[in-house]
């Protein structure tokens, strides 16, 4: 009974088509604003080599940065081949 | 005092800049300002036809430009108002016939006599959207509640950002209230978060938007319809007036409806 119950619920909350419509939205959006302006991406790449370059020694040339899809979700996937971490790792 | 260049923009075709052009114009000129609507949609002429101005026509925007005729002798005067004129687009020319720096040219000649410029702008990002918003002071991007309307003026915000046109205003047109009621048509607030933009309007669904259209009177001039109301409101806005946005539902329970539209109550 419960169990149909929140069914008949979940139903209707699938059935809001707005909702449906604003997440896929959002997801193309950010893909979009990404394929319009790689500066952003070119630059956020250089921003993270300069970071995590005070930690570790790391594969310039190897770095990359990409946005990732799934169905629902969009991440940001770098990939920073590691050469040496640094022994004063954390403090400086 | 300097008139002002507002450019009615959208990305995706079809989702009403012609008529929101058309009904601001009137709507300003009902308020006494000196208006005049330049149509920049260069071979897709629509604003005369909307305006119910289409036998008037003598010379267009690109004789002007071309230096064939002077403004003055291009300038339509609206058969309601007679301080409201329109400049129509050439017919038979191409996107490109004038150019962002005719276009700059030519508004700040209108600027010394108008207080608005209206520009509608042709569909797409192309040539002629960039020569359409070349010299405008402001844009307003008009969308419908639909995620292929809303993506593309997103293209668009960004665009103008890249013009130095920022902070543009968005009209939502065409917002079907029996389906906002249903949850089937996006919230007004998502899409304003979405496009990190400030709303100048919204306007419903309303048949005698056709009907007026196909008389060449535009929809504000019916005082009863919504459509005419909404347009009204926007035009005080322009003048700077706050006003509330406007209920789609006539009667009671229409503070909790606009707050279903506005997505704030779920
Ligand atoms: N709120 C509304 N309710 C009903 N019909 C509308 C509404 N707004 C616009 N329309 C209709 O939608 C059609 C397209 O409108 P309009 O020509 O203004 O769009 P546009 O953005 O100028 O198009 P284009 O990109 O081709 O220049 C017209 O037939 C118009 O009558
Ligand atoms: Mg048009």
């Amino acid at each position: 009974m419960f169990e149909l119950l929140r069914r008949l619920f979940k139903k209707e909350e699938e059935m809001r088509s707005k909702d449906l419509a604003r997440e896929r939205l959002r997801l193309v959006l950010i893909h979009d604003r990404a394929d319009v302006s790689p500066q952003v991406f070119e630059s956020l790449k250089s921003d993270l080599i300069r970071v995590i370059s005070k930690y570790m020694d790391i594969d310039e040339a190897g770095t990359s940065v990409e946005l990732d899809s799934s169905k629902d979700s969009v991440a940001l996937v770098a990939s920073i081949p590691v050469i040496c971490v640094k022994r004063t790792a954390g403090q400086g | 005092m300097e008139g002002r260049a507002l450019v009615i923009t959208s990305g995706k075709g079809g989702v009403g800049k012609t008529t929101t052009v058309a009904n601001l114009g009137i709507g300003l000129a009902m308020l006494g300002r000196q208006v005049v609507m330049v149509d920049a949609d260069i071979g897709l002429r629509n604003l005369d036809i909307v305006m119910g101005l289409e036998n008037r026509i003598v010379y267009d925007i690109v004789n002007v430009t071309e230096g064939k005729c002077k403004i003055r002798q291009a300038l339509i005067r609206d058969k309601r108002f007679d301080n409201l004129f329109l400049l129509p687009a050439a017919q038979s020319r191409d996107k490109d016939a004038v150019t962002p720096d005719q276009m700059k040219a030519l508004l700040t000649e209108l600027k010394k006599e108008f207080d608005y410029i209206l520009i509608d702008c042709p569909a797409g990002i192309e040539g002629g959207f960039k020569n359409a918003i070349a010299g405008a002071d402001k844009a307003i991007i008009v969308t419908t509640p639909e995620v292929s309307a809303v993506r593309d003026a997103d293209r668009i915000v960004g665009l103008l950002e890249a013009s130095d046109l920022p902070d543009p205003r968005l009209i939502v047109n065409r917002v079907k209230i029996d389906m906002v009621r249903r949850g089937d048509m996006l919230d007004i607030r998502d899409i304003l978060d979405i496009l990190s933009i400030e709303l100048l309007g919204i306007v419903p669904e309303d048949e005698n938007i056709i009907v007026s259209t196909n008389r060449g009177e535009p929809v504000i001039l019916d005082d009863g319809s919504r459509a005419s109301q909404a347009f009204r409101n926007i035009t005080r806005r322009l003048e700077g007036e706050e006003v509330p946005f406007m209920s789609l539902e006539p009667g009671n329970g229409f503070i909790a409806f606009i707050k279903r539209l506005m997505g704030l109550a779920r």
